[in-house]
C-alpha cells in the first residue's frame, strides 16, 4: 500500500539524527573543512548513536537490528544535511561492516564484526574508486588472480576513506573470472601502501587516501561470500546512500538560500519576492524532493529483496545532477556573498560537485 | 511506513484499464487526431458504459464515499484516479481527455456545492446516455489572472442573467450542447470586488443565451473538443451558484474555488506522465529493435549519447510519476497537498514536454514521421504544461508556499 510516510521508528531515528545535525555538526562543519578534520567530540559522539553497531547481531555484540535501506536513507540525508564529510566519516566504518553482513561468510562475520562494537569510534574502510577518468565500478582495473590457494592483487585505489586508521580494507577487484571480487585486505598486509592523504576540492574535512597494492597477497578466505559473492549487490547500497546524501546536501543549501533571499532586500523589496529568484528557489525544492523520493523508492527495493540495479543508478545519477544545481543555485542566489566563505554555500557547491564522481563512499 | 507497492486494487483497476487503452484506444488514436474534430462515438458509449461507477472520473463525490467508510480501510481513490488516468493517456491524452464525466465543472461542484446541488448535477451521471461536465474560466484576455475575469452575473429576481465569452473549455460542446451536461462558468456578481466577487453558477445544457460558438484547432488532444462559448443574457436559476451569493470582505470562497486545482493538478500531471511513457516505451522498443540496449550500473564516462538522454527521461519521468503519487497520496490522507500538487504538475508537465521532444529527436526520420505516434505524442505532451495553471503559474504556487508568501507579496 503506498504510504510516503515514514513508521513511527524511522520517523524518531530520523529526528534525532537531524537533531545531532543541527546541533553538533553544522556549527562545526566550516571549521572542519577549513582545518581539514572532524573533531574528535562529533566523531565520538556519533558512535554513540550507534549508526555501526546496531546492525551488527547481538551474537557480535552488536544490537541486532535489521537493516533498512530505507531507514538508512533518511539517516543518510539528515546526517549529509549537518555536513558532508562528517556524515561520511561517521559512516565510513559501514564501508567494511555491511559487505561482510551482506556477503561474508559465517567466519568472516565472526572475524570481522566484534571489533566494531566497542564503545569508542574504530573503522575499517572500503577501497572502490581507482584514479581513472573512465573509472567504473563495475570492471575494477585492479586484479586478483588465484595463486597457491590465495589470491594476488595489483592495482591503484583513491578515495579511500580513514585508509591511515582503518585495520582492515574491503577491496574490489576483477577476478580471473571477470567478475567483481571483494577481498578483505588486512592493513599490515605486505605489498599494500597507503599513500599521502589526497587533497580534493570539497569533502576536505574526510581523510581520503589513495592505495597501492602490489603483489599483494590475500588468503582465499578473505573472498567475501566466495566465488559467488554478488559484489555488484554493494553497488546498489552505496548509490542509494550517495543519492540520500546528495539530497541531504542540495537541502542544506536550498534552505539557506531560501532564507537568505528573504532578508536580502534588493530595489525596495526582499529578493524572493522577484520571480527570478522565486523560480529558482521553486525548482530547487522541487528536484529535491523528487531526488528524495527516487532514492526513497530504490531503497525500498532493496528493502523488499526486488533488483534496484536501475532505479539505484538513475537515483544517484539524478541526485548528483540535483546537488549540483541546487548548490550552484544557492551560490548564485546569495551572489558575491556566496563566494565568500563566510557562507557555507561555496562549501556545499564544492561538497555537490563530488557526487557524480562519488561511488563506494557509504553504505545502506 | 514508506511504501511504493500498489495495493491490489489500484493494480487490478490499473491492469483493467491498460487493457482498454491499448485495445480501444491505440487503434483510434491516428484517426481521432488526423480528423479533428470528429468524435469516437463507440468509444464514448463504451466508455460511458463502463466507466459510471468508476473512480477515474475526477468529479464525482469522492469526499462523499470517503466519509462513509471506515478510516481503516484508508481508500486511496486519489491513487487509484491518478495509476488509472497514466494508463489512459499512455492509450491516447486526447481520447481520455473526451471520454464523458463530471470532469472539471463536477470537481467544482463536488468541491463547492451544496449536497443539494451535488445531487441535483452529479446523479445524473450514474444513469442514461453519456454526459460531460465542464468548467469555463479562461477569457480572451485572461486565463490564471482569474480576478480579471469580465464575464458578469447580474441577480435579477430568482435569477443570474450571465454576459461574457468563455474560451478554452475542455469538453465544452459536448457539456454545452451534445449532452444532458452542464458548464460551471466562473464570473464577478461585483466588479468592483476583485476576486471576492468572483463566484461560480452551473449553467445546464442548452440554456438559452449559451452558445457554443467554435472548437479551437489544437496543436495536439485534437480528440477533446476545447470550445468557446458566448453567453448573452444567459438566465440561470438563482439557486445555480456554488457556494455563498454574498461578496465576503475576504477572499476564502474564492481560495474554495481555487481548491479544486489541488485535485485536479495531479491528475493532469498523471496524464501527462502517460504520455511521456507511451514515448519512452515506444522510444525502447525501437532502440531495441536495433540491437541499442541501454546499460545501467556502468560508468558515467562509458555511456552513449543516447544511453544518457534516455536515462535521463526515465528518471524525470519516475520523479514526476512519485511526486504525483505522493500529492495524490496526500490528497487520500485528507492533508492539504497544495504545495505538492503544484511540484507534481509543474515537474510532469516540463518533464514530458522534454522527453516527448527528446524521443522524436532520438527517432530521427521516425520520430518526426506522422505514420507513427511519436510526433503526436509530443504535441499532445506539450498541453500538460500549460493546462490547468502553466508550469510558471505551477512555479508561483511552490514559490508562494515555500517562502510562505501571499498573492499579493509574490506576484
Amino acid at each position: 500500500m503506498v504510504s510516503f510516510q515514514p513508521s513511527e521508528e524511522q520517523q524518531l531515528i530520523r529526528d534525532t539524527i537531524a537533531s545531532f545535525a543541527h546541533e553538533q555538526i553544522r556549527p562545526h562543519a566550516r571549521d572542519a573543512d577549513e582545518n581539514g578534520a572532524v573533531p574528535a567530540a562529533i566523531v565520538q559522539q556519533g558512535w554513540e548513536l550507534g549508526l555501526v553497531q546496531s546492525s551488527i547481531p547481538e551474537a557480535h555484540g552488536g544490537h541486532g537490528d535489521t537493516r533498512s535501506a530505507v531507514t538508512g536513507a533518511l539517516i543518510a540525508e539528515e546526517l549529509a544535511w549537518g555536513d558532508l564529510a562528517v556524515a561520511m566519516h561517521l559512516l565510513t566504518p559501514r564501508l567494511a561492516v555491511w559487505p561482510v553482513l551482506m556477503l561474508g561468510s559465517a567466519e568472516q562475520q565472526t572475524s570481522v564484526l566484534g571489533a566494531y562494537t566497542g564503545n569508542s569510534f574504530r573503522t575499517g574502510t572500503a577501497a572502490v574508486m581507482e584514479p581513472r577518468f573512465d573509472f567504473d565500478a563495475t570492471e575494477p582495473a585492479t586484479t586478483a588472480h588465484r595463486s597457491n590457494g590465495g589470491y594476488v592483487l595489483d592495482g591503484t585505489k583513491c578515495y579511500v576513506p580513514l585508509a591511515d586508521q582503518a585495520d582492515r580494507i574491503v577491496v574490489t577487484a576483477r577476478t580471473d573470472g571477470g567478475g567483481v571480487g571483494a577481498f578483505i585486505v588486512d592493513r599490515d598486509t605486505p605489498g599494500l601502501t597507503i599513500g599521502e592523504r589526497e587533497q580534493h576540492m570539497g569533502i576536505k574535512a574526510l581523510a581520503t587516501y589513495t592505495l597501492t597494492l602490489e603483489s599483494c597477497r590475500v588468503p582465499a578466505a578473505h573472498r567475501l561470500g566466495g566465488d559467488d559473492a554478488n559484489v555488484l549487490a554493494l553497488a546498489n547500497h552505496w548509490r542509494v546512500g550517495l543519492a540520500a546524501m546528495a539530497v541531504g546536501v542540495a537541502r542544506a543549501a536550498f534552505e539557506y538560500a531560501r532564507d537568505y533571499a528573504r532578508e536580502r532586500h534588493a530595489f525596495g523589496m526582499a529578493i524572493a519576492r522577484k520571480q527570478a529568484i522565486a523560480f529558482m528557489l521553486a525548482e530547487m525544492a522541487i528536484e529535491i524532493d523528487a531526488a528524495r523520493l527516487l532514492a526513497w523508492e530504490a531503497a525500498w527495493r532493496i528493502d523488499r529483496g526486488l533488483d534496484a540495479t536501475r532505479e539505484a543508478y538513475l537515483a544517484k545519477n539524478y541526485a548528483a545532477n540535483v546537488a549540483l544545481k541546487v548548490t550552484d543555485n544557492a551560490v548564485q542566489i546569495l551572489g558575491g556573498h556566496g563566494y565568500i566563505r563566510e557562507h557555507p554555500v561555496e562549501m556545499w557547491l564544492r561538497n555537490g560537485r563530488g557526487f557524480v564522481t562519488f561511488e563506494g563512499l557509504v553504505m545502506l | 511506513m514508506i511504501d511504493f507497492e500498489l495495493s491490489p486494487e489500484i493494480k487490478n483497476n490499473r491492469d483493467m484499464v491498460h487493457m482498454v487503452a491499448e485495445q480501444y484506444m491505440r487503434p483510434l488514436s491516428h484517426q481521432f487526431d488526423e480528423n479533428e474534430h470528429e468524435k469516437p462515438w463507440d468509444f464514448l458509449n463504451m466508455m460511458w458504459e463502463a466507466s459510471r461507477n468508476s473512480p477515474v472520473s475526477i468529479g464525482g463525490d469522492g469526499k462523499k464515499k470517503k466519509a462513509d467508510q471506515e478510516p481503516s480501510a484508508a481508500p486511496q481513490r486519489g491513487l487509484l484516479a491518478a495509476v488509472a488516468i497514466e494508463e489512459l493517456s499512455w492509450g491516447d491524452a486526447g481520447l481520455y481527455l473526451s471520454i464523458p464525466n463530471p470532469g472539471l465543472g463536477g470537481a467544482a461542484v463536488a468541491a463547492a456545492g451544496t449536497p443539494e446541488q451535488r445531487q441535483r448535477f452529479l446523479d445524473r451521471f450514474k444513469s442514461g446516455k453519456p454526459k460531460w461536465g465542464a468548467m469555463a474560466y479562461t477569457e480572451p484576455h485572461c486565463g490564471s489572472d482569474t480576478a480579471a475575469i469580465q464575464t458578469t452575473a447580474r441577480r435579477d429576481g430568482d435569477s443570474y442573467v450571465l454576459n461574457g465569452t468563455k474560451i478554452f473549455v475542455t469538453s465544452g460542446l459536448m457539456a454545452a450542447e451534445k449532452s444532458e451536461g452542464f458548464v460551471v462558468v466562473w464570473a464577478t456578481v461585483d466588479k468592483s470586488a476583485g476576486r471576492a466577487g468572483i463566484k461560480a453558477f452551473v449553467v445546464e445544457n442548452n440554456t438559452p443565451g449559451m452558445t457554443v460558438v467554435k472548437c479551437e484547432n489544437k496543436m495536439g488532444i485534437r480528440a477533446s473538443d476545447t470550445a468557446m462559448i458566448v453567453f448573452e443574457d444567459c438566465r440561470i436559476p438563482s439557486d445555480n451558484i456554488l457556494g455563498s451569493p454574498v461578496v465576503q470582505e475576504t477572499t476564502e470562497g474564492f481560495k474554495g474555488a481555487m481548491a479544486t486545482f489541488d485535485a485536479t493538478r495531479p491528475a493532469v500531471a498523471a496524464s501527462a506522465i502517460g504520455i511521456g511513457r507511451a514515448a519512452l516505451d515506444f522510444t525502447r522498443e525501437a532502440l531495441e529493435k536495433e540491437g541499442v540496449k541501454v546499460r545501467y550500473g556502468i560508468a558515467r564516462a562509458r555511456l552513449t549519447a543516447i544511453e544518457r538522454d534516455f536515462m535521463e527521461m526515465e528518471a524525470n519521468l519516475q520523479a514526476a510519476r512519485l511526486l504525483t503519487w505522493r500529492a495524490s497520496w496526500m490528497m487520500d490522507q485528507g492533508m492539504r497537498n497544495n504545495l505538492e500538487a503544484s511540484m507534481a504538475k509543474a515537474k510532469a508537465g516540463l518533464a514530458v514536454t522534454q522527453v516527448t521532444q527528446k524521443a522524436v529527436e532520438i527517432l530521427g526520420p521516425l520520430g518526426y514521421s506522422r505514420q507513427l505516434l511519436l510526433e503526436k505524442w509530443m504535441r499532445d505532451a506539450k498541453i500538460n504544461d500549460i493546462f490547468e495553471g502553466t508550469q510558471q503559474i505551477n512555479l508561483m504556487v511552490v514559490a508562494r508556499r515555500i517562502l510562505g508568501y501571499s498573492s499579493k507579496e509574490l506576484n
